[in-house]
């Protein structure tokens, strides 16, 4: 008896019929920036704004203050943080808790995370998260109720091509593409902040 | 072989239920209110979009690509999907889907299964199979678990609970979750919806999802969503399930570029959807530490092999179609029979069941053409639809008046005399032809008027002049 595996491949040989010469895509679409530096970095604040994330900005060198200042603002005091997450940028005061695998009810226990992240795109306001040392493990950006990341203007691309191609060799790393809190449309239609993922999002943008 | 949609076969012909569900008028208003909202806002977002037509060319074109060596790409997939610890399974029918599953989750010893929003699940009747053998399959999208709780059916393919306005989720809820208090804001039911399922999240070890992108050059798989309960299922259980239909793939990582623009803006008229989770393989430290690809064929390698619909398969389920479609707009999904409704559930649904037990969904169209404008992938659906009329015809499926009225049809107009006599005709009939009216086809239209000068004997008197 043949294989499930012989038997579609089979039937997917027998219906396409002899191979032609492979078919060509035009990529005639947008895959390079049009906009001054200054507009990308307006852009990604816009639609960040739109998707009701709260939006820090600051130089380099004062982040540790800027993390400090969100955290304060949210009245949160006790933050899981990745493992490889840069010391010098915490701010006294509050307590950081490294993730070393932690249990996922711990991790539901704690107040949110702050992370750093790899990409982020202008267009459609999303950071790339390709959970590294420093922008922790996927569950880590997930299960807490808010989440504070960290994001670097030399990482911000302005359209969804550049985004992808921004992950180099870590895109198969585990990939989340983050636009906003979570949310659902599911109820009439209307985007409502808020369900299952973090509901609470703040972007520090770090101008270098 | 178990080819299923469903329960497809054992629905009642479009013309029989949709007559019942528009006397439902809650149902059209909540319908004409979602869409609404939806096309509103899609129709902004990809207006900002200058190279729109660009990126549906391009999507198009991938998908053609991939199709026309679809065999390659799936072998290429399942190796780099195994080089990175994934283990991959291939199913011919719906039936041989579930054994796998069933499978999987009763080797680990499991009683339970979280999943994230898969319509190749509701093909295969997964839940229904698992519920058999005594797993519980928890639906974590808020729309299915509205659909689950209210043990009602899906009528839209991205918002399953379309039909069902605010207040009456809100009696589903209270009802089944045995809450005693609940707000009427949709904020207050997503709220219900989040503690009623952490815990689940937590405890459930086994995980199950869909894929909306597959890359054959990685082995990766992307799952599009909004609320974080996808990624939930995909990164907290031990064990990961996914299956796709074997058309999901694309060839390159590069490729995701196109489609996660024509995806969310299509979808749910959103520049990006909250969420997109890609994955590939397992990765030690990080989510599941077993995970499992189910390649679904159920019927879409006939409908590969039919060249004049097989770009049906570009199909990248964001709705737009459904939302676009006069008709969908008036009855609502539940009138098609199928999980896939709406003018691409009019063209899938008959190719993949077969084209005896749906033989009125081809019909249940005006081949207006405004899915074809919106779809983001060029998929032609009303040049499909007639195709698939012209093989309900020939194998005789037709209603004997429509196949009557074409033959006299063809006779009369193979002819210009014989036209011109016909016209005649009717011209004299018109009275007789308003007072009985056509049966069948006259009860849901107005007959046209029929003019006292045909146009030949307009252009004589013209060039008389």
């Amino acid at each position: 008896m043949s294989t499930a595996r012989e038997d579609i491949l089979q039937r997917v040989r027998a219906a396409i019929g002899k191979q032609a010469a492979d078919e060509p895509v035009e990529r005639d679409y947008r895959q390079t920036p049009s906009l001054s530096e200054g507009e990308k970095i307006d852009l990604f604040i816009d639609r960040l704004h739109d998707y009701n994330a709260q939006v820090y900005r600051c130089g380099p060198g004062e982040e540790a203050a800027t993390i400090a200042e969100a955290l304060a603002a949210r009245g949160k005091t006790r933050i899981l943080i990745p493992p490889g997450f840069p010391a010098h940028l915490l701010p006294t005061g509050p307590t950081f808790v490294p993730d070393t695998q932690l249990d996922y009810r711990e991790i539901d226990a704690t107040e949110g995370a702050l992370t750093a992240a790899t990409a982020a795109i202008a267009m459609t306001g999303s950071l790339i998260l390709t959970h590294s040392e420093t922008e922790g493990r996927r569950a880590l950006t997930l299960i807490p109720d808010y989440h504070l990341c960290v994001v670097y203007t030399n990482q911000l691309v302005e359209t969804v091509p550049e985004g992808l191609r921004a992950l180099g060799g870590r895109r198969t790393s585990p990939v989340t593409t983050i636009a906003g809190p979570s949310a659902t449309a599911d109820i009439e239609m209307t985007r409502v902040k808020g369900v299952h993922g973090p509901r609470v999002l703040d972007v520090i943008i770090v101008s270098v | 072989m178990s080819i299923r949609v469903g329960e497809s076969a054992q629905a009642a012909t479009f013309p029989k239920a949709a007559k019942k569900l528009l006397q439902n008028t809650q149902l059209r208003r909540n319908v004409r209110r979602a869409t609404d909202t939806i096309r509103g806002k899609r129709d902004k977002v990809v207006d900002e979009m200058p190279d729109w037509q660009a990126l549906r060319t391009a999507g198009q074109q991938i998908k053609k690509r991939t199709l026309r060596n679809l065999d390659s790409y799936l072998v290429q997939f399942e190796k780099a999907c195994t080089a990175a610890g994934g283990k991959v399974h291939w199913a011919r029918d719906a039936d041989e889907a579930n054994a796998i599953i069933i499978g999987i989750i009763q080797s680990h010893g499991q009683k339970e299964v979280i999943k994230v929003k898969t319509m190749t699940s509701d093909e295969t009747r997964l839940n229904h199979a698992l519920e058999a053998v005594g797993i519980e399959p928890y639906e974590t999208d808020l729309a299915d678990l509205i659909i689950q709780l209210g043990h009602d059916k899906p009528s839209h393919i991205v918002v399953p609970a379309l039909h069902k306005n605010k207040s009456e989720i809100r009696q589903i809820f209270m009802d089944t979750m045995g809450l005693k208090e609940l707000g009427h804001a949709p904020e207050d039911l997503a709220a219900a919806a989040r503690n009623f399922l952490r815990e689940r999240f937590l405890r459930v070890k086994v995980g199950f999802s869909g894929a909306n992108f597959a890359v054959a050059e990685t082995g990766s798989v992307c799952v599009v969503e909004s609320e974080g309960n996808g990624r939930m299922c995909v990164t907290l259980p031990d064990v990961l399930i996914t299956m796709f239909g074997v058309e999901k793939i694309v060839p390159s990582f590069d490729d995701l570029e196109v489609f996660l623009q024509l995806l969310p803006r299509s979808a749910t008229g959103e520049r990006m959807n909250p969420y997109n989770s890609i994955w590939t393989g397992v990765t030690p430290g990080d989510g599941p530490k077993e995970f499992h690809v189910v390649l679904l064929d159920n019927g879409r390698t006939k409908v590969l092999a039919d060249e004049e619909s097989r770009e049906t398969l570009h199909c990248i389920r964001c709705a737009a179609c459904l939302n676009a479609c006069p008709v969908y707009r008036q009855t609502g999904g539940h009138a098609y029979g199928s999980i896939y409704s709406g003018p691409i559930g009019a063209i899938l649904t008959p190719q993949l069941q077969g084209m005896e037990h749906s033989t009125s969904l081809p019909y249940a169209s005006s081949l207006c053409g405004a899915c074809y404008e919106v779809c983001p992938v060029k998929i032609n659906i009303p040049e499909i639809l007639i195709h698939l009329r012209r093989k309900i015809v020939e194998s005789g499926g037709a209603a004997l008046t429509e196949r009557m009225g074409m033959a006299v049809a063809g006779y009369t107009l193979a002819d210009s005399s014989r036209l011109g006599k016909a016209q005649k005709l009717v011209q004299l009939g018109r009275q007789p032809l308003d007072a009985i009216g056509l049966p069948g086809w006259s009860a849901a239209r107005d007959l046209p008027t029929i003019p006292t000068q045909t146009f030949r004997e307009w252009w004589k008197t013209r060039g008389a002049k």
